[in-house]
């Protein structure tokens, strides 16, 4: 009996043992799946902030330039840069012939003309001289020095020739390959190369939607919230509005998308694939989280607080105005800025109203079409090329880095200026 | 022109905002008794002078094209044009006006033209005029009021209040915008296609109902069998299941371990690190699923020899389920926090283990708040569009298998509606009903898990 009751007890323990280890195992997941998530984002992102560049020997041959004796700055600006470039990429090989040197011209971006003519343009007494110029390197060439490029593949399945690798090979060994900083990620726009493309378009795109939904939703809410705390009448209709605003924050992002392209873009006329279209979308989408956050910090702010004043013979209106909602605003500011940091993640109802089209200036205004930093990731991650796949992850990084830093931001006015009450 | 005068209107009423101060300083330097505090006097003044010359503003703003449209289509009526041609002729009339015009310029439209610019700018001074009319008289009322030091707070602050009225209605509004936006096209949409075939259809091809002209007269029998909408349906809550698999258990156990086991230093690091997955943007899961996971899952399945789509609605669930993880996690444990300890003390005291009084005791009084979070969290599931379009497949699958590719409402939107659309046509159309239905499905489940989780938090405080 007294057996029985111990084997008893036992199971119990060891049940209880179970128990405590599902938890911690639970724990573990959930915490393993962020650690591979981090790592595997950081693993392939972190070489496209690398980029390589082959350093080629140029002459600048004023003859073939098309330049004449003594020329302006503005001939500079010009002169015909193609037949040079062509040929400083054919002279890496004194015996290619027409095809091979066709393959040495792809070696390098599209831009080799415009790399070459900036550095005449820095430098106009190179004229008739030979200097060794930076040039970015292609893609695939850019993939391969950074071994993410299986070069053992058969030659018809990779888009490097094998005659692409020998030269990029010799040219390695001569210490002519050099891999910098890539600085044209974030000043660049978008391209349909991956060695050009940047994310300028798309870091301004989402700046200024940043900016037209802090400015909608922001007034709007707090006037919104104030109202509803401070001076609703207990009554159906306040009822009514708490359930819309309690529902609006659980609506799936991609049906405010549709109530931006039905409303803002098909009634009101607005132009498409703007920021600021993207911007107002967004502020309806922030707008209950900032209510929310708004009301709950004036919900904090003590009675004593507001009878203090109405004692001392302010009106509700000053007493709100002048106190409650002071006291409020760090709560409010750091409900408002995970809002934003929500916004500016959100991809779905933005590719609705067609901030997908392919960019490739910078946008001046909110009026000038853009993509964002999350459309940029789509869009980069649905493209084939190689070179994509670390762009994506870099940024995320950026993106990721924001978005730490807004939250940050948060925490830190909260802590810093939020009075406790106690 | 219409920058200038707006710039000018705001400047004006700050103006007189100082205006209606000093006046309540000269009157207090008459030793009269003010009736609010000066600055008041100066806040009426200003909304006096700004907010009607700015009603009248926006509202000619918004009338004026209408009103120069009617006046310059006078012209052409009594000869017989359609409404569509009516519009050609002003848009041409428009372009010409700007000098874009580049088509075959006849003597009517140039007239029309040349009067559209004469209205346009009788228009513009007219406006100009106005609304510094009515500045003037809504000042000078303003100002006589003020002189005669009547009330000036009351009227001020109920101002106050309306306008703190009208932003709240900013919700309302909202509701009310995703609804239109929805309605009418969903309505379209299903005096072509019969309700019941979209409900119950199961074939859904709308790239077969792609019309290559507007004008082209729709004909329902070619639309037939194209937007079934049961493989759709069965594909959403298909991959929210699946996520629900992955997110309940574990999301369910840490919230228990964070709230029972957890010493406060394990809570204070592991609470914030499991939030930081809500915190990831969708469409990086999205990029995530689609590079690792779904290529992972292949590589598996082949060597098990199982033949899986590297589109996996396996892929696309379970990178949703760690989404969703840290929504169930954090909400159950503020549901097992907030029960009350004397229950956990009287369990203990029957000589209970730990493990016995959170399955027996805790768990069913917390159970209607769990219900309520996982609710939500399968709303959410359901709603969640980047992972899907990006891991999970597009064509439309009518499967119970996970380890084929199937497609959900939202990913069909997103496929339906990116680059451009034509109004009207019924593919566009379905986008739109189909926004309708995961509007009203998750609606239907946020008010119940709202009504759920608000009902329990009552019985305890």
């Amino acid at each position: 009996m007294n057996k029985n009751k111990e084997q008893l007890l036992n199971k119990r323990y060891k049940a209880e043992k179970r128990f405590r280890l599902y938890g911690q195992s639970a724990i573990f997941m959930a915490l393993l799946f962020l650690t591979i998530f981090i790592f595997k984002i950081f693993s392939t992102g972190y070489s496209a902030f690398q980029k390589t560049w082959l350093i080629v020997p140029v002459t600048f041959d004023a003859e073939l330039m098309m330049l004449e004796q003594n020329p302006s700055k503005e001939d500079l600006k010009d002169a015909d840069y193609y037949d040079i470039a062509l040929k400083s990429m054919a002279d890496l090989d004194p015996n290619a012939n027409e095809d091979q040197e066709n393959e040495l011209k792809r070696m390098v971006s599209y831009f080799f003309e415009r790399e070459i003519k900036r550095e005449l343009l820095n430098d106009p007494s190179l004229i008739g001289k030979t200097k060794d110029v930076y040039l970015t390197a292609s893609d695939d060439l850019d993939q391969v020095f950074k071994g993410n490029y299986p070069r053992d593949l058969p030659e018809d399945q990779r888009r490097v020739t094998d005659y692409q690798l020998k030269i990029f090979d010799q040219l390695v060994e001569l210490g002519k390959v050099e891999s910098k900083f890539n600085l044209s990620f974030f000043t660049y726009p978008d391209s349909r190369e991956a060695e050009l493309a940047g994310i300028a378009s798309s870091f301004m795109g989402s700046i200024f939607s940043i900016l037209v939904c802090l400015m909608i939703a922001f007034p709007v809410a707090v006037l919104a919230a104030i109202y509803l705390e401070e001076f609703a009448p207990k009554n159906r209709f306040t009822d009514f509005i708490e359930v819309n605003i309690n529902n609006l924050a659980a609506v799936p992002s991609i049906v405010f998308g549709l109530l931006g392209l039905g409303i803002l873009l098909a009634v009101f006329q607005l132009p498409r694939s703007t920021p600021l279209v993207g911007g107002i979308t967004l502020s309806l989408m922030t707008l209950p989280t900032i209510i929310i956050a708004c009301r709950a910090s004036l919900k904090a702010v003590p009675p004593s607080i507001r009878e203090a004043a109405l004692a001392m013979g302010a009106s509700k209106m000053q007493t709100t105005m002048h106190h409650t909602v002071p006291l409020s605003m760090p709560g409010t500011l750091s409900g408002t800025i995970i809002g934003l940091a929500q916004a500016l993640g959100e991809t779905a109802p933005l590719i609705l109203i067609g901030m997908v089209a392919f960019v490739n200036t910078i946008p001046g205004s909110p009026l000038d079409p853009a993509a964002s930093l999350p459309v940029q990731i789509y869009i980069w991650a649905e493209s084939a090329e190689r070179g994509f796949v670390e762009k994506v992850s870099a940024c995320i990084m950026v993106l990721l880095g924001f978005l730490i830093i807004m939250n940050l931001f948060a925490q830190i006015i909260r802590h810093k200026f939020e009075k406790k009450w106690s | 022109m219409n920058l200038i005068l707006f710039i000018f209107i705001v400047l004006l009423g700050f103006t007189s905002y100082y205006f209606g101060r000093r006046k309540a300083y000269t009157i207090q330097s008459t030793n009269k008794r003010l009736t609010a505090l000066p600055q008041f006097y100066g806040y009426y003044l200003a909304i006096w002078c700004a907010i009607p010359a700015f009603i009248i503003f926006s509202l000619w703003a918004i009338f004026e094209p209408t009103i120069v449209k009617l006046l310059i289509l006078s012209d052409y009526s009594n000869q017989g044009y359609l409404d569509d041609e009516l519009n050609l002729i002003y848009e041409k009339t428009k372009a010409l006006s700007r000098r874009q015009f580049t088509g075959e310029i006849t003597p009517f439209i140039e007239a029309s033209a040349e009067k559209y610019l004469s209205l346009r700018s009788i228009a513009q001074s007219s406006k100009a005029v106005i609304v510094l009319s009515i500045i003037i008289a809504s000042v000078a009322y303003a100002y006589k009021k003020i002189s005669s030091n009547s009330r000036t707070r009351e009227p001020v602050e109920k101002f106050l209040k309306a306008v703190l009225f009208t932003a709240s209605l900013a919700a309302i509004l909202t509701t009310v915008g995703i609804v239109f936006s929805l309605i009418f096209q969903t309505i379209d949409f299903f005096k072509v296609i019969p309700l019941f075939d979209f409900v119950f259809g199961t074939h859904w091809y709308p790239a077969k109902a792609f019309v290559r002209d507007s004008s082209e007269a729709l004909d329902p029998t070619m639309y037939s069998d194209t937007f079934g909408a049961v493989p759709i349906f069965a594909g959403t809550f298909f991959i929210a299941f699946i996520a629900m698999c992955v997110a309940i258990p574990i999301g369910l156990m840490s919230g228990i371990y964070l709230a029972e086991y957890a010493s406060v230093k394990v809570r204070q690091y592991a609470k914030p690190l499991i939030e930081i997955l809500a915190g990831i943007p969708t469409v990086v899961y999205g990029f995530f699923a689609a590079l690792t996971v779904g290529p992972f899952l292949k590589e598996i399945g082949n060597s098990m020899g199982l033949d899986v789509s590297a589109e996996s609605a396996l892929a696309a669930g379970g990178v949703m389920g760690i989404m969703i993880i840290p929504f169930i996690s954090s909400l159950s444990d503020d549901v097992i926090t907030s029960v009350p300890q004397s229950l956990r003390d009287g369990s203990y005291a029957m000589g209970a283990t730990k493990s016995e009084t959170i399955k027996k005791v805790i768990f069913p009084a917390a159970l209607p708040g769990i219900v309520g979070s996982i609710l939500l969290g399968v709303s959410r599931a359901i709603g969640e569009t980047m992972i899907v379009v990006m891991a999970s497949g597009l064509a439309a699958n009518l499967t119970l298998n996970p380890l084929e590719s199937t497609s959900t409402i939202t990913a069909q939107i997103v496929v339906i509606l990116i680059g451009d659309q034509a109004f009207g046509d019924p593919k566009t159309q379905a986008a739109f009903a189909l926004g309708m239905s995961l509007f009203l499905v998750t609606l239907c489940l946020n008010i119940v898990a709202l009504r759920v989780v608000k009902k329990y938090r009552e019985k305890y405080e």
